[in-house]
């Protein structure tokens, strides 16, 4: 019989290398997927991963489609390490698109340098007060976060479908459920010529940043490891967990809520019936994928965004499906959760015997 | 360490020529672009507007090579999807659908040289024409054909947006199916999206416990006719013929039919005679078709609905012809006039008769 037993102690370098083995193994599993299409897998591989970043303009379009799923994913890395499971990180970005774009809105045509920032911290604040529904329930009533957090987003998603369709409506728009497309003042600045890539990138990097110092060198990120680890042991320490189901679903939400106004100030550029294509969700995959950590999220966000444009080139160029896309992020995802039970567990032939050495959690 | 460099270079070089070999590889056809918002295996709009796509490759044969992107989101996607396009040397380029409007704008500005084409939209520059179709034409038949089919005197209707096309589409449907069915009801579940057969097929659902007995949709998916056809009611498909998803709750589909405007616009493009327009085709252009009816229909109702087609196509009936009404008794359209283009563009009421209320 085979089964599954606890590794002793977990080898530390392999808990950081599981994510690259998940991605050399869906290269292998992609070339055997390609092989069996009939696709010259080499020119696939090259394709989907290689050549969307062969220009600079394709470098840009990488960093402008990671900048949500970075912004996200390190917001959401804080909560999930103390075990607070912010799954609504949609609508938060939903809500933080409505605050920062609708500042836009209300002073559309106002040229002023403070539109801008007004914005950005708007955005913010919207995502915050998003995500402080399911803190004061979970803090209050002990209601599930994940359940509130993932109802808010349809909650999220059809203010969003009132406000276009009713009240922000482009009144030259002859009825279509859009906004008017903002002004210059509340587009966030290009910071590369002939490319879409935008300072909100930089603000991810900075993002990525202040998350590690946080993460690693003060009080609050020791707090939230502590509380994830050993809940008892925070416990004991005297930590308030109240803060820190406050403290995680703020960041993540206030993290996601910017997300939101940096694409509609940015690559959109006014508000749609649908802002984010599920940059929120994905996210969840970008943060495990990174391990929880800032700069993991980075790579993290990196690779998934590049899966998204090698999606685009491989229509273009070989006309794959756009299915394909799909079947690399679920392998990806795949082979992380697999990589990662191996080196939790160890396969073990036989009957139960004593574990060797180590606890038993 | 100098091994792992010279490795490492190695790897690199290999890389680039393969890339190089790659990029090599381009042929001399033209390249024409497509993008679409949902799968080609939608069965419905998207699906039409790839069996153009193959018309174009059939017509032009090695001339002209075409391209498709599909299940492209409306926002910040799209204008990537479509400058990747433009880059990667497409000379013109069919942006499928509404919210692909800004971003085509936005993306024809920077590529002053390739033509674009968008779907469904209002606003063209000098490389950036619009086209679509009378859809309405087909749902005059579509809804004079319901009107008399109906048991129950209740239409369902499966909505995507309140946009002026699908509310035209809407009155049409309504008008039409009054003018022979006065006691006739719409009932209209709207489901914000295009293609979301769980959605669409829940719509049709409630729609049919509403006691409606013909489905309409201006939804993308067969699957509202599919539940028609599971609890037997009618149905009328949309986009194309999509007999095959339910053969006897089918009375008719009113099909997209790109093929010839796909064909003229890249030859126009090839001959450098392509200039930006508006296009809005319908019978007549033959963008507009009625799929083959219903065999339980009776021979009367064809004939109507056929002579209403050729009336439409002849010029001599059009389904928005005054008094028309809205719902609070306002005459829209003065009796003896028709509804000109620009109002019929601009649609957002609902005419006299119809017991909703249109979302806000």
């Amino acid at each position: 019989m085979l089964r599954l037993e606890l590794r002793g102690e977990m080898s530390q370098p392999m808990v950081y290398l599981s994510p690259i083995f998940a991605v050399i193994l869906t290269f292998i599993a992609g070339i055997i997927m390609f092989t069996f299409l009939g696709v010259d897998p080499v020119k696939a591989i090259i394709t989907f991963f290689i050549t969307p970043l062969n220009s600079l303009d394709g470098l840009a379009e990488l960093f402008v489609k990671a900048t949500p799923l970075v912004l996200i994913a390190v917001g959401l890395s804080f909560g999930f390490q103390a075990n607070i499971w912010n799954i609504g990180a949609e609508g938060q970005l939903t809500i933080g698109a409505l605050a920062g774009g609708g500042v836009a809105l209300l002073f559309f045509n106002v040229d002023t340098p403070f539109l801008m920032p007004a914005m950005l911290v708007s955005g913010v604040l919207g995502g915050m007060a998003w995500a402080a529904i399911p803190a004061i329930l979970k803090t209050k009533c002990g209601t599930n976060e994940i359940l509130t957090s993932l109802m808010l987003t349809y909650v999220g998603l059809l203010v969003l479908s009132y406000l276009i369709h009713g009240p922000w409506k482009d009144p030259d728009g002859q009825n279509f459920p859009e906004s008017r497309l903002f002004h210059d003042a509340a587009l966030i600045p290009i910071i590369l010529d002939e490319t879409r890539l935008h300072l909100g990138w930089i603000i991810a990097l900075f993002g990525v940043a202040v998350a590690w110092v946080i993460m690693t060198r003060h009080m609050i990120g020791f707090q939230i490891r502590v509380i994830g680890l050993a809940p008892m042991a925070a416990r004991f320490a005297g930590f308030k967990e109240k803060h820190i189901i406050w403290m995680t679903l703020m960041i993540s939400g206030g993290a996601a809520g910017l997300a939101g106004t940096i694409e509609v100030s940015g690559p959109v550029g006014q508000i749609i019936p649908v802002i984010s294509p599920g940059y929120g969700f994905t996210a969840i995959i970008v943060a495990f994928l990174g391990r929880l950590h800032p700069v993991g999220c980075l790579f993290a966000g990196l690779l998934m965004a590049l899966t998204y444009l090698g999606g685009d080139n491989a229509q273009i160029e070989m006309n794959l499906p756009n299915a394909v896309t799909g079947v690399f992020q679920g392998m990806l995802l795949f082979f992380l959760l697999a990589c990662d039970v191996l080196v939790r567990y160890r396969f073990r032939i036989g009957s139960l015997t004593k574990a060797t050495g180590g606890a038993n959690l | 360490m100098i091994s792992k460099k010279i490795i490492l270079g190695a790897l690199l070089s290999a890389v680039m020529a393969v890339g190089a070999t790659v990029g090599q590889a381009a042929d001399k056809r033209t390249k024409v672009g497509f993008v679409y918002v949902g799968p080609i295996g939608d069965h419905g709009w998207s699906y039409q507007h790839n069996v153009g796509r193959l018309a174009v490759n059939n017509a032009f044969g090695d001339k002209v090579k075409t391209t498709y992107v599909e299940s492209v989101p409306e926002g910040a996607d799209a204008a990537r999807v479509i400058t990747k396009l433009a880059r990667s040397g497409h000379k013109l380029i069919f942006t499928t659908s509404f919210g692909y409007m800004n971003p085509t704008l936005k993306v024809a500005k920077r590529f002053p040289k390739v033509k674009f084409e968008h779907a469904t939209g209002f606003k063209r520059s000098k490389n950036l024409a619009t086209y679509s179709a009378r859809f309405y034409e087909g749902r005059h038949v579509a809804g004079l054909i319901a009107g008399k089919m109906t048991k129950s005197n209740v239409i369902g209707y499966v909505a995507s947006f309140p946009i002026p096309e699908v509310i035209r589409g809407i009155n049409a449907t309504f008008l039409a199916a009054r003018s022979v069915n006065p006691k006739v009801k719409i009932k209209i579940i709207w489901v914000s999206t295009w293609f979301d057969p769980g959605k669409e097929a829940d719509a049709a659902k409630a729609l049919i416990a509403q006691g409606a007995d013909v489905i309409m949709q201006h939804t993308d998916s067969p699957a509202p006719l599919q539940q028609a056809q599971k609890n037997k009611v009618w149905a009328v498909g949309q986009a194309s013929n999509m007999a095959a998803f339910g053969p006897k709750a089918q009375l008719t589909a009113i099909i997209d039919d790109w093929n010839a405007y796909y064909i003229q616009r890249t030859k126009a493009m090839l001959d450098g005679t392509w200039k930006s327009q508006d296009v809005w085709g319908g019978f007549k252009s033959g963008m507009v078709k009625m799929a083959p009816y219903n065999k339980a229909i009776p021979a009367n109702v064809v004939a109507m609905a056929e002579k209403a087609k050729e009336g439409i196509f002849n010029g001599t009936v059009h389904p928005f012809t005054g008094p028309i009404k809205d719902q609070k008794g306002k005459i829209r359209v003065p009796a003896g006039k028709t509804a000109d283009d620009g109002m019929l563009a601009g649609m957002n009421f609902y005419v006299e008769g119809i017991d909703a209320t249109m979302p806000k």
